[in-house]
């Protein structure tokens, strides 16, 4: 993005935003847009292009109301703050529709309200990652994190807001981030959340006052839970309270109660009226107290647990009872002692508060980690395991439905809305804003129609020659067991070599030292994946070129015995890119396959990280001691009008290169693209690639890289 | 390690085969693993330690030489380990061929204890050559020397194998697993670890306390982007850092969060722990 460029001229803006909009069909005036974005610079104007384009593929409203409202943001938002309100007007409208995405778009002066704090905050997509992983260390019940509209938590999950900038300076935004997400975990840690809301605050003459003397109070007690668990944050919530530019009201006088290692929630509600109709401190980090949605998402769980746990534990009984056979017959009396006595849990408390253990018949069991988080959350709700739910459940008891908890998460809702069963999500990595953009693309496998079935044989009959001559090299590197001679280093002395070197040294000449032979074992176990480009600017002859080279690639991979898979990849836009398969891993070479090779057929375009990362988690799920990727492509990833033509596409599958390789695989591009070395080198790395003018070559190219790689 | 040190600047040569550790190596037991080693040898039953990294197989093995007084021989096994490479192999001096002793052999001759660690990292052809010892008849077949090695009661097989991170490909083979006794270790318990740490760092037990919570937080993480918990050695690595005045929270970084994972967002949370506890 180079300043120096022109702006584009009135004309080119007005024909490009027709097109992008598509007016004829939408109705959409775009000479308001023109006007805006005219007098720009060209950086700029490239900027809110691209965000326009992107946002396109979500809603084309969402889009053309982003260039309206983002030229009073400009001035003074950054631009990752409005790449944050356009993702999450995006996210708006992937889970609740049209209506309130164009809400958060037009009210773009909410965000412009605090300019200067916006600068310096900081996203819950910024925090997400590192916090949910932060939180997950800690111990207790497992919690998750989504972005809300204030700070709060369920007791499940704990809310954030998208942009959190109280603070100056972005460093302690974090920390409050960090802060406030400890804070939640201790309140259902210590529980703070043990209370009947709906009936302890009722006798109060005002039960909202109570209930928020309830918080202020809490929150003394968790701080010095706080102060003991996790010193070092400790010392960063009052550096942060400290900086706090709200004006502060007096702290209560202290309650030595509440400081106490084993303060309870009921040592707060006991306290309450000696601070009735003082006013309340309210810390930086304090989180709102949400009764409701604490006391609904408890009811459900509590319900819940209790049967989850009873059929886990009857899974336990079951899973004992097939390990230990009895090995003794038992006596008539015994056995209808067993049959009539049930399998009996207890939880015995071990020594040194070192938690709990479960016994199953007198005997410690160690129980799965699913089950121990479960004793975990139900001890955290009732302060303890009720006897009755060491009760395994009898067969068929429960209905499955009652503790099968629906996941409602953003998966289903997207898969509900845009797709069939079977999609898969993956990351984008978004190389402006330095992080990943979370299920961003959309990805089906789909099965691929068979083409011409005579195609293979009309290939294998014009390239006989070559695939002899191609078979031969790929013979070569067959690996098998041999005997290497005259090695310095090996298993056992090389006779012949040995009388040799002894006669020299008879005669005075120096005594070679490669006197040993060594067994060289086959242990070449490959696996290769072919990921064929099937955009559509490979219409022509390179289609044709790139099913030919398959062809032979098949005729001579067979040979070899190696493992080897074809797929093809196109697509349009995130939310439909396609993977076709060809050949699949333990897919024979026979008719069909042939059928499928001769049906690849241009599509659409080519988002080439997504499709890595697909065919990534294919490679790596089989067994192979070599694993390389192979892409044949006609040119650079690019999607339909999208951000993906640019640097971004190209940063994109850079990363989606990098993270194969760190889980061990090769990656390799045949290209047939002229300006490849513009952009392959830096995608690939620069031995990875390589341009091939003639087609036939291919199949010779991949012999090298196999050679490369096992020699 | 503290009970071998050597305070001159030049190493000690033992011979590895006659050298029986002298002082007592620190060991904690764990649960009964010392009674049952014990049995298993007597009873002359090669014996398999299973376990993550880290968390005391190897002391325990010296241990169990010292209190034996049994000369150990530890064989690191890799993927290039050949037979050859266990059993022995002529070598060519001043025109003749010698013969020499690979470890294993060694091992059977002198009556001592053999320890293959990370068993499943050799290959399966070479693990075979231990078949025969690992049975009632234990003994060793030399063909190269045409001899039959008959092991003395003294000796003993002890294999280790770590079965969380292995790969399917890495799986112990069943002939080969079935033949042996296993022990089963994972990391102390808190209270026992704690004793661990303070003895080979001389932390105090605040910060140790602050150590073994850190060491929780990992844990809790296995399977959640880490694929091991930070183990007993990492922690003792850590306390000896902060024992010689490292500042706490670099001296966890560097000895936890990076010896951990290279993952940059989880070292980033692994950091946020440290910050929060130290
Ligand atoms: N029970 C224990 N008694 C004394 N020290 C222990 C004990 N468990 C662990 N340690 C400490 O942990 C360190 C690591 O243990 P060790 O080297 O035996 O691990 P390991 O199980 O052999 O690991 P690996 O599988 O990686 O070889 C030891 O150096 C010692 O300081
Ligand atoms: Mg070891």
């Amino acid at each position: 993005m180079k300043a120096s460029l022109q702006p584009y001229s009135h004309e080119t803006l007005l024909e490009r935003l027709e097109e992008l909009y598509e007016v004829e069909f939408t109705w959409l005036k775009v000479e308001p847009l023109v006007a805006v974005l005219v007098n720009l610079d060209r950086d700029t104007q490239d900027f809110i292009l691209g965000w326009a384009m992107r946002l396109l593929t979500t809603n084309v409203y969402i889009s053309h109301e982003f260039i309206i409202r983002v030229v009073e943001a400009l001035d003074r938002l950054e631009r990752r703050v409005i790449e944050a309100w356009a993702v999450h007007a995006a996210d708006i409208f992937d889970q609740q529709g049209l209506r309130p995405a164009l809400m958060v778009i037009q009210q773009v002066d909410s965000f412009l309200e605090n300019a200067h704090a916006h600068a310096e905050g900081i996203t819950f997509a910024e925090v997400e990652s590192i916090l949910s992983t932060f939180v997950c260390g800690l111990s207790g019940r497992r919690l998750k994190l989504a972005q809300g509209d204030s700070v709060y938590t369920d007791s499940e999950t704990l809310y954030l807001p998208n942009i959190t900038a109280q603070l100056i300076k972005s460093k302690d935004n974090f920390l409050l981030c960090k802060a406030q997400v400890a804070f939640m975990w201790a309140q259902t840690r210590f529980g703070s959340f043990r209370v009947d809301f709906a009936r302890a605050f009722a006798a109060y003459p005002d039960p909202a006052q109570a209930l928020a003397a309830f918080h202020a109070l809490d929150t003394l007690r968790l701080e010095a839970y706080m102060e003991r668990e996790l010193p070092g944050l400790w010392r960063d919530m009052q550096r942060l309270e400290a900086l706090d530019e709200a004006e502060k009201r007096e702290d209560f006088c202290a309650f030595p109660r509440l400081q106490s290692p084993d303060a309870t929630v009921n040592d707060v509600l006991e306290l309450i009226p000696q601070v009735l109709g003082l006013p309340l401190p309210q810390r930086i980090y304090q989180p709102r107290l949400d009764p409701q949605a604490v006391t609904a998402c408890m009811l459900a769980r509590m319900e819940r647990e209790k049967i989850l746990l009873r059929v886990k534990l009857a899974e336990l009984v079951k899973e004992h009872q097939e390990e230990t056979p009895p090995d003794l017959p038992l006596s008539g009396e015994e056995e209808e002692k067993k049959a009539v006595e049930p399998p009996e849990f207890e939880l015995w408390e071990m020594q040194e508060g070192q938690g709990m253990e479960l016994v199953l018949d007198d005997k410690p069991i160690a129980p799965p980690e699913d089950v121990k988080q479960l004793l975990t959350s139900i001890m955290l709700d009732w302060g303890d395991v009720p006897p009755e739910f060491l009760v395994p459940a009898g067969e068929g008891e429960y209905d499955p439905s009652l503790y099968q908890k629906e996941e409602k998460d953003i998966e289903d809702v997207w898969k509900g809305i845009y797709h069939e069963e079977g999609a898969f999500l993956y990351r984008e990595w978004d190389f402006a804003r330095q992080h990943y953009r979370k299920n961003w693309c959309v990805v089906r496998e789909l099965e691929l129609s068979p083409g011409d079935p005579v195609f293979v044989d009309k290939v294998l009959d014009k390239y006989q020659g070559m695939i002899k001559h191609l078979r031969r090299t790929f013979e070569a590197m067959r690996d098998e067991n041999r005997l290497l001679k005259r090695q310095s280093q090996g298993d056992d002395v090389d006779i012949d070599a040995l009388v040799e070197a002894l006669a020299d040294s008879r005669d005075g000449r120096e005594m070679s030292d490669k006197l040993f032979q060594h067994m060289h074992r086959a242990d070449r176990s490959m696996a290769v994946m072919f990921m064929v480009d099937m955009s559509g600017s490979t219409k022509g002859w390179i289609n044709e070129a790139e099913r030919e080279a398959l062809v032979m690639l098949c005729e001579v991979l067979e040979k070899l015995g190696d493992q080897y898979a074809i797929y093809g990849f196109s697509g349009i836009g995130r939310k439909r890119c396609e993977i076709y398969r060809i050949k699949r891993f333990d897919d024979p070479y026979n008719a069909a396959t042939k059928a499928r090779i001769a049906g690849i057929i241009p599509k659409d375009y080519t988002r080439l990280g997504v499709a890595i990362r697909h065919l990534t988690e294919k490679l790596n799920a089989v067994e192979a001691k070599t694993r390389l990727l192979i892409t044949l492509s006609d040119g650079k990833p690019e999607d339909y009008f999208d951000i993906y033509n640019t640097q971004y596409g190209i940063e994109d599958t850079r990363q989606a290169l990098f993270e194969a390789r760190r889980t061990g695989i090769h990656p390799f591009c045949i290209t047939i693209d002229q300006r490849g070395k513009d952009y392959l080198p830096h995608m690939y790395g620069h031995a990875n690639w390589v341009e091939i003018d003639d087609v036939k070559k291919l199949p010779l190219k991949v012999a090298d890289i196999y050679r490369r790689l096992t020699t | 390690m503290e009970n071998a040190a050597n305070s001159t600047h030049t190493a000690l040569i033992h011979d590895p085969s006659t050298y029986v550790i002298e002082k007592e190596p620190y060991y904690v037991p764990v649960g009964n693993e010392i009674t049952l080693f014990e049995a298993a040898y007597a009873n002359h039953l090669p014996l398999l330690l299973k376990g993550p990294t880290g968390c005391g197989k190897t002391r325990f093995m010296e241990y169990m030489a010292w209190r034996l007084q049994r000369p150990m021989i530890t064989v690191s096994c890799h993927d290039d380990l050949t037979t050859s490479d266990l059993v022995g192999r002529y070598l060519v001096k001043q025109g003749e061929t010698v013969w020499v002793d690979g470890p294993l052999t060694r091992a059977v001759r002198a009556g001592g204890i053999c320890y293959l660690d990370e068993i499943v990292e050799a290959r399966k052809d070479t693990m075979v050559v231990i078949h025969p010892l690992a049975d009632d008849r234990r003994i060793m077949p030399i063909d190269k020397l045409g001899q039959l090695l008959e092991a003395p009661d003294s000796f003993c097989l002890a294999i280790s194998y770590n079965p969380g991170y292995q790969s399917v490909l890495k799986e112990l083979k069943q002939s080969t697993r079935q033949r042996f006794v296993a022990i089963e270790f994972d990391y102390p318990k808190p209270s026992l670890e704690r004793e661990i740490i303070i003895h080979e760092t001389g932390l105090d037990a605040a910060v140790t306390d602050k150590l073994l919570k850190l060491a929780e937080m990992t844990r809790n993480l296995k399977g959640n982007g880490l694929e091991e918990g930070a183990s007993t050695r990492l922690l003792v690595h850590a306390g000896k850092l902060i024992s010689k005045g490292i500042e706490p929270r670099v001296a966890c970084q560097g000895a936890i969060a990076l010896a951990l994972t290279d993952d940059g967002d989880m070292i980033a949370a692994i950091n946020e722990l440290i910050g929060a506890l130290f």
